[in-house]
């Protein structure tokens, strides 16, 4: 299913530990995520996903080690030139102000417009075109606060698209959805991969990874247990290890379902 | 839902208030008869010429100047800050000032540009406590702690500005402290609007100029740094150009509350939350609003009403009658 072979996004013996606190996240973390693919990082909560995600983006900075983005340090790109590179859905997002939702997926707009400049409308249009990828242009006057957390999930997400990013984060992006929503976020991620997009998004759901990677991330305790295409690394045995827990995967009609020996039967859903 | 072309006109139409208002305060004082001045004396009257050009514009141009930095600083620090009831003097400023005008008028007995010096210095002091208390806390977030660090601070002033008042001789001293912590317009010259005039041009350039942008700003960080900024750099440089705006005008009028508060909401309900629009109309009518209230305070009474008592008043009233009517864009920040 990958397209190419070089990486997007390249991590190699990355240390890092947050600030004040004894506890490593990372002790020498290393990985290569490939271009233009889409990838799922899995692992129980506390397991360090989010942080590999903030790791990339420049929000953190490592203690060692070097990080690559289409092959160059992270540290020679401008902060305008990541934001053009690299987008983020974060897993929460507060908006003290009660923007409009095409306001605020115009702020998508920021890094390809200069330092003081306002958006045009070339911009509007843009934004309206991520509004519709992700289905919500009737949305586009109401107030960002009436919305519900599904369909504000939704916004975050054509915000980034807006950003028209060549790499694109996404912290638990299906969390608040339904399925309905669900499906149309997961299509959106795979139109993304065939116009070039590499997408990397954290999820509890492995189920969901299934359904969607085709590059797959299990990270357990700070390290990654497995790394790579995801009909080789989407396995009982991996997945077992990676959420401590007996966990099976069982093939059904081409799609790939996960049963954990959890009390509810389900696999673990964390907060 | 307002559009763009509507939201210029409403910024088109905050202007010729404010033109509007400030020509008419022109006319507006106690000579030759209370409130109102015939036009053509203005023409006739030497003495009414006098009177307009030393003492009137001067003092209309400063009251221009204290209504937009105030209001224009309140709207960045409720921005940066992801606060709807921050104002601009919270970081120690308003306090502070308090503070270095009550200590020259009771220890020194100074004269006019003495209290102002020492307010501006006290003002910044405060901001400077409130950021290095904040940078040395071990408590929640950034802006948590920046929040938490005036609060302290200005308490700390305010409890300074009571001992102060406490041992103030009532006669002669205590009025004009109380006088300064009420905030007035009275005693301002042309010296003291070319003071503020150039500070208070460049902040607030520097505020419009950065008025989309203040947007992101308002935003998380992990969200805004995503989005190209930088976001604690251009945070500070928006913080130190509205507190420099406020610590100066509040250096010369004293403490003139609400402005900063409320103009900030009006005008986020006329023109909705972008502050690529909501900016220049707190500008604007925080310009008016301060105009409307020092004539007011200059022509009502035959003595000066303090116009920080004005701007509470009116101001209370006008947010009040504004937020119980049909908004004309939905504002729902306060409820969430």
């Amino acid at each position: 299913m990958m397209t190419s072979h070089t990486p997007a996004v390249t991590l190699s013996n990355i240390r890092f530990s947050y600030n004040g606190h004894t506890r490593t996240v990372f002790e020498a973390l290393s990985l290569a995520i490939p271009a233009r693919s889409v990838t799922a990082v899995l692992g129980p909560n506390g397991a360090g996903k989010s942080t590999l995600l903030h790791l990339i983006l420049g929000l953190l900075a490592p203690a060692a080690g070097e990080i690559l983005l289409e092959q160059r340090p992270r540290r020679a790109f401008s902060r305008r030139e990541l934001g053009q590179l690299v987008g983020l859905v974060s897993q929460e997002e507060t908006i003290p102000f009660s923007f409009t939702v095409l306001e605020y997926v115009l702020l998508g707009r920021a890094p390809h417009l200069s330092f003081l400049e306002t958006p045009g409308a070339q911009d509007f249009e843009v934004a309206r075109r991520a509004l519709a990828q992700v289905g919500a242009v009737e949305m586009a006057s109401r107030p960002i606060q009436a919305l519900s957390g599904g369909e504000r999930q939704l916004v975050m997400i054509a915000r980034a698209l807006a950003q028209q990013p060549r790499i694109l984060l996404l912290d638990e992006p299906t969390s608040h959805l339904d399925l309905s929503n669900k499906g149309r976020v997961l299509n959106v991620i795979r139109q993304l991969a065939n116009d070039g997009v590499t997408s990397i998004f954290t999820t509890h759901e492995p189920e969901l990874a299934a359904s969607v990677a085709d590059y797959v991330v299990l990270m357990h305790a700070g390290e990654t247990l497995a790394a790579g295409a995801l009909d080789e690394v989407f396995t009982s045995e991996n997945l077992s290890r990676t959420y401590e827990v007996p966990v099976c995967v069982l093939q059904v009609a081409g799609r790939r379902l996960v049963v954990g020996e959890t009390p509810a039967g389900t696999t673990g859903r964390g907060t | 839902m307002i559009t763009n072309r509507q939201r210029r006109q409403t910024l088109w139409g905050l202007g010729l208030l404010l033109l509007a208002v400030t020509g008419l305060a022109i006319f507006t004082g106690r000579y030759p008869a209370p409130v109102w001045m015939p036009f053509r004396l203005l023409f006739e009257d030497p003495l009414a010429q006098r009177l307009v050009m030393n003492l009137r514009l001067p003092r209309i141009l400063a009251a221009l100047l204290l209504g937009m930095s105030l209001a224009g600083a309140g709207t960045v620090l409720q921005m940066i800050f992801h606060n709807p009831l921050v104002e601009p003097g919270f970081l120690g400023v308003s306090q502070g000032a308090a503070f270095g005008a009550a200590l020259s008028i009771v220890a020194l007995q100074a004269p006019g540009p003495v209290i102002q010096a020492s307010a501006a210095a006290f003002g910044c002091l405060g901001l400077a406590f409130s950021y290095l208390l904040a940078r040395r806390m071990r408590y929640g977030g950034w802006t948590l702690r920046l929040v938490l660090a005036g609060i302290a601070v200005s308490a700390l002033f305010s409890a300074g500005v009571g001992i102060l008042k406490y041992i103030a001789d009532p006669l002669t001293q205590l009025p004009e402290l109380v006088f300064w912590m009420l905030g007035a317009l009275s005693s301002v010259t042309w010296t003291d609007t070319l003071y503020i005039l150039p500070v208070t041009a460049l902040s607030l350039g520097v505020l419009l100029l950065m008025r989309w942008r203040l947007n992101l700003l308002a935003l998380d960080d992990a969200t805004a740094l995503s989005l190209g900024t930088a976001p604690a750099r251009e945070r500070l440089l928006l913080l130190v150009a509205a507190v420099t705006a406020t610590s100066v005008v509040v250096s010369v009028a004293g403490v003139v509350g609400w402005i900063g508060l409320i103009v900030p909401h009006l005008a986020r309900r006329l023109l909705g939350a972008d502050t690529q629009y909501a900016l220049p109309g707190s500008l604007l009518l925080g310009g008016a609003f301060a105009v409307v209230c020092d004539s007011i305070a200059r022509a009502a009474l035959s003595g000066e009403i303090p116009l920080g008592i004005l701007t509470s008043l009116i101001g209370a009233l006008a947010f009040s009658l504004l937020m119980m009517g049909r908004p004309r864009f939905d504002a729902r920040a306060l409820q969430r």
